[in-house]
């Protein structure tokens, strides 16, 4: 698009249209913003300490309380565990980056409607909104790990991880937990208040869904099933697999790495399919009922 | 040839349902068409339907009726080729990210309508001039005051040189000072772009007179009236209006509003205790009676004139109140 000009613009019934190097520029610009929002609460040096104390700290809960309960077989499930724990991070805070945005928009800074006036694709303003969130989810996760290795005894070498298995599997999670996050952000546009309590309540259910801190075989069935439909579930057996090179649920074992790609990679597609489509109506349901500029005060 | 026509509307009506489920509407067949390189207004008071109107032809709310066009496209099947060309200023808002300083949020906004940068804040510079916001450039918005919050979200509007500008009570709010200042780049920027097209909505008369080629007076949702001002205001040559300050304010003024010739008689608060009270009369020959029926009610006459109507004696006379009544702002203000 062209700037200030005396010139008339293009006739009636001409719309300059959205390029690819828009998209990316909505989203490149995005990330800046999310991460002026993200690191804006704290001095540098108090951000590095908090986002390594905070993940360490619950993760030594999780342990502590594992240690205390856990005899010899479960004992042995307790890399496959602590690496679960450590990488389920990216679902919350990813899903929460996504769809927050439109609650923190509308209601605090009150400028959703403006964004929605530019040429900004809301699916990649969303997305690059939550970089922030997946940069400072990376340290903590990293520093988790590393802590895990140095003084837990999880047997994690990066000379044996399988790289080729981790390039491929983890971003096809992180595109599930960005259609997951347009699904609720979708659910966001149209309500207003208990909004957060709709992010922690899908989290919570894929916490127990996904064999995050114990494997599906615990599950009563017909919920072990669900969490088989789920691609968090094959998202997280995938980078076991990579990072620890061996499998944690026996409903999984089965699997083979190439069979547990393409099951996460087919999920994946669905669920960005259907949260694509699901956002687009619930604009529209907005658009209808007036909420794309509702300030409630929740 | 006529002109091109920016915004097409057509039998737009808009319902909403509130909390308790009773339905209104906001909106009732409104129809109004504006011609390309027009500062069309709006006028109406606080819930006559002019936002929700806005609303609709920027796309952020659906018409449960009608059919509206903006630059040619249908505003809700065709909403992303609609908004690549549009933009909005809404009045009395606090809108804006706290944290980051006018200059950034501004050209922030101006990569998302895909601006080249160095020219983004080139003309970010120049605008900021323009509404006295230049030495605040660098200031976080959370620490701007509502005027100047105000100021920057107007240059926002500017900023992609929209071919149509949606202005939703821009000066609301704003000191007198700033609000003439703005009004004149308004004036200033639709003459000088060609094919440029403002929507202008207000409750304030003397905004709407000094602004608009045309506008709408707009009431309970519907559309009353569709003119130039000085067309609008040439529909009350048929009758006298008299305006005066009274002391003691008149007891019981519906009674003299029964005089034979009195077509509408508004009392308003003057200054001192005074009562200002404005009179719509048949003819010349009602002004006795009126001064008469005063002096029998012990009403003494501080000050005379005989006016010439105003888009508030249009306003008066089509819906038989005045413009702000019920919403405690003064039409003067700005």
């Amino acid at each position: 698009m062209a700037v200030e000009t005396n010139a008339a613009p293009a006739p009636a019934g001409h719309s300059p249209a959205v390029t690819w190097r828009d998209r990316w520029q909505t989203f490149r610009l995005s990330a800046w913003l999310g991460w002026q929002v993200e690191s804006n609460w704290a001095d540098p040096l108090l951000f590095a300490v908090y986002s390594m104390a905070k993940p360490i700290a619950s993760a030594l809960i999780l342990v502590i309380m594992y240690r205390i309960i856990a005899n010899e077989t479960a004992e042995a499930l307790f890399p496959g565990m602590y690496v679960g724990n450590a990488l389920f991070m990216y679902v919350g805070a990813l899903m929460f980056g996504v769809s927050w945005v439109i609650m923190e928009e509308r209601e605090y800074f009150q400028i959703l409607k403006y964004i929605y006036l530019s040429t900004a694709s809301m699916y990649w303003y969303l997305a690059g909104r939550a970089v922030a969130k997946f940069l400072i989810t990376t340290l903590a996760v990293v520093i988790l790990l590393a802590f895990g290795a140095a003084f837990l005894d999880l047997p994690l070498r990066l000379s044996q991880v399988d790289w080729g298995l981790f390039a491929t599997v983890f971003p096809l999670g992180i595109l599930t937990m960005i259609g997951l996050g347009y699904l609720l952000a979708g659910v966001l546009l149209i309500s207003a208040r208990h909004g957060s309590g709709y992010v922690e309540s899908v989290a919570g259910a894929l916490y127990l869904l996904c064999g995050v801190v114990f494997p599906l075989d615990v599950l009563p069935g017909w919920l072990a099933a669900a969490g088989k439909v789920i691609p968090v579930t094959y998202w997280l057996e995938g980078l076991r697999r990579a990072l620890l090179g061996q499998s944690f649920a026996q409903a999984l074992a089965g699997y083979s790495d190439g069979q547990i790609v393409l099951w996460l990679a087919i999920s994946t597609v669905v669920t960005l399919g259907v949260s694509v489509w699901f956002f687009g109506r619930m604009d529209h349901v907005a658009r209808s009922r007036g909420l794309i500029d509702q300030v409630t005060e929740h | 040839m006529s002109a091109p026509l920016s915004v097409d509307v057509q039998n737009v009506s808009r319902q909403f349902v509130t909390k308790k489920g009773q339905t209104f509407w906001a909106l009732r067949d409104a129809s109004l068409q504006v011609q390309e390189g027009e500062l069309f207004g709006l006028l109406g008071p606080n819930g006559a339907g002019k936002t929700t109107l806005i609303k609709i032809l920027s796309t952020l709310l659906l018409p449960t009726s009608g059919q509206a066009r903006v630059a040619g496209f249908d505003v809700v099947r065709e909403a992303d080729k609609v908004r690549r060309v549009i933009n909005m200023v809404s009045g009395g808002e606090h809108s804006g990210y706290g944290i980051l300083t006018v200059r950034e949020s501004l050209w922030l906004f101006s990569q998302f309508h895909g601006l080249p940068s160095k020219a983004a804040l080139a003309r970010i510079d120049e605008l900021l001039e323009v509404v006295g916001l230049a030495q605040h450039a660098h200031t976080r918005i959370n620490k701007l005051s509502t005027g100047m919050r105000q100021k920057m979200n107007f240059v926002r509007g500017f900023l992609n040189d929209p071919r149509v500008l949606f202005l939703d009570e821009p000066t609301l709010g704003l000191d007198v000072e700033t609000s003439r200042i703005l009004r004149s780049y308004v004036k200033r920027w639709v003459k000088e772009k060609p094919g440029r097209t403002i929507l202008l909505t207000t409750h304030y008369m003397a905004e709407a007179d000094e602004l608009c080629d045309r506008l709408a007076i707009i009431e309970g949702g519907r559309i009353l009236a569709c003119d130039t001002p000085a067309n609008l205001k040439r529909t009350m040559q048929d009758e006298v209006v008299l305006r005066m300050e009274v002391y003691p304010s008149l007891a019981e003024p519906q009674r003299l509003a029964q005089l034979p010739g009195v077509l509408r008689l508004v009392p308003d608060r003057g200054q001192n205790g005074h009562q200002v009270l404005t009179w719509g009369l048949a003819d010349d020959g009602v002004i006795g009676t009126v001064i008469q029926a005063l002096q029998q009610d012990g009403v003494r006459i501080l000050r005379l004139e005989k006016a010439d109507p105003t888009l508030e004696d249009v306003f008066m006379r089509m819906v038989g109140r005045r413009l702000t009544d019920g919403n405690g702002q003064s039409n003067h203000s700005a």
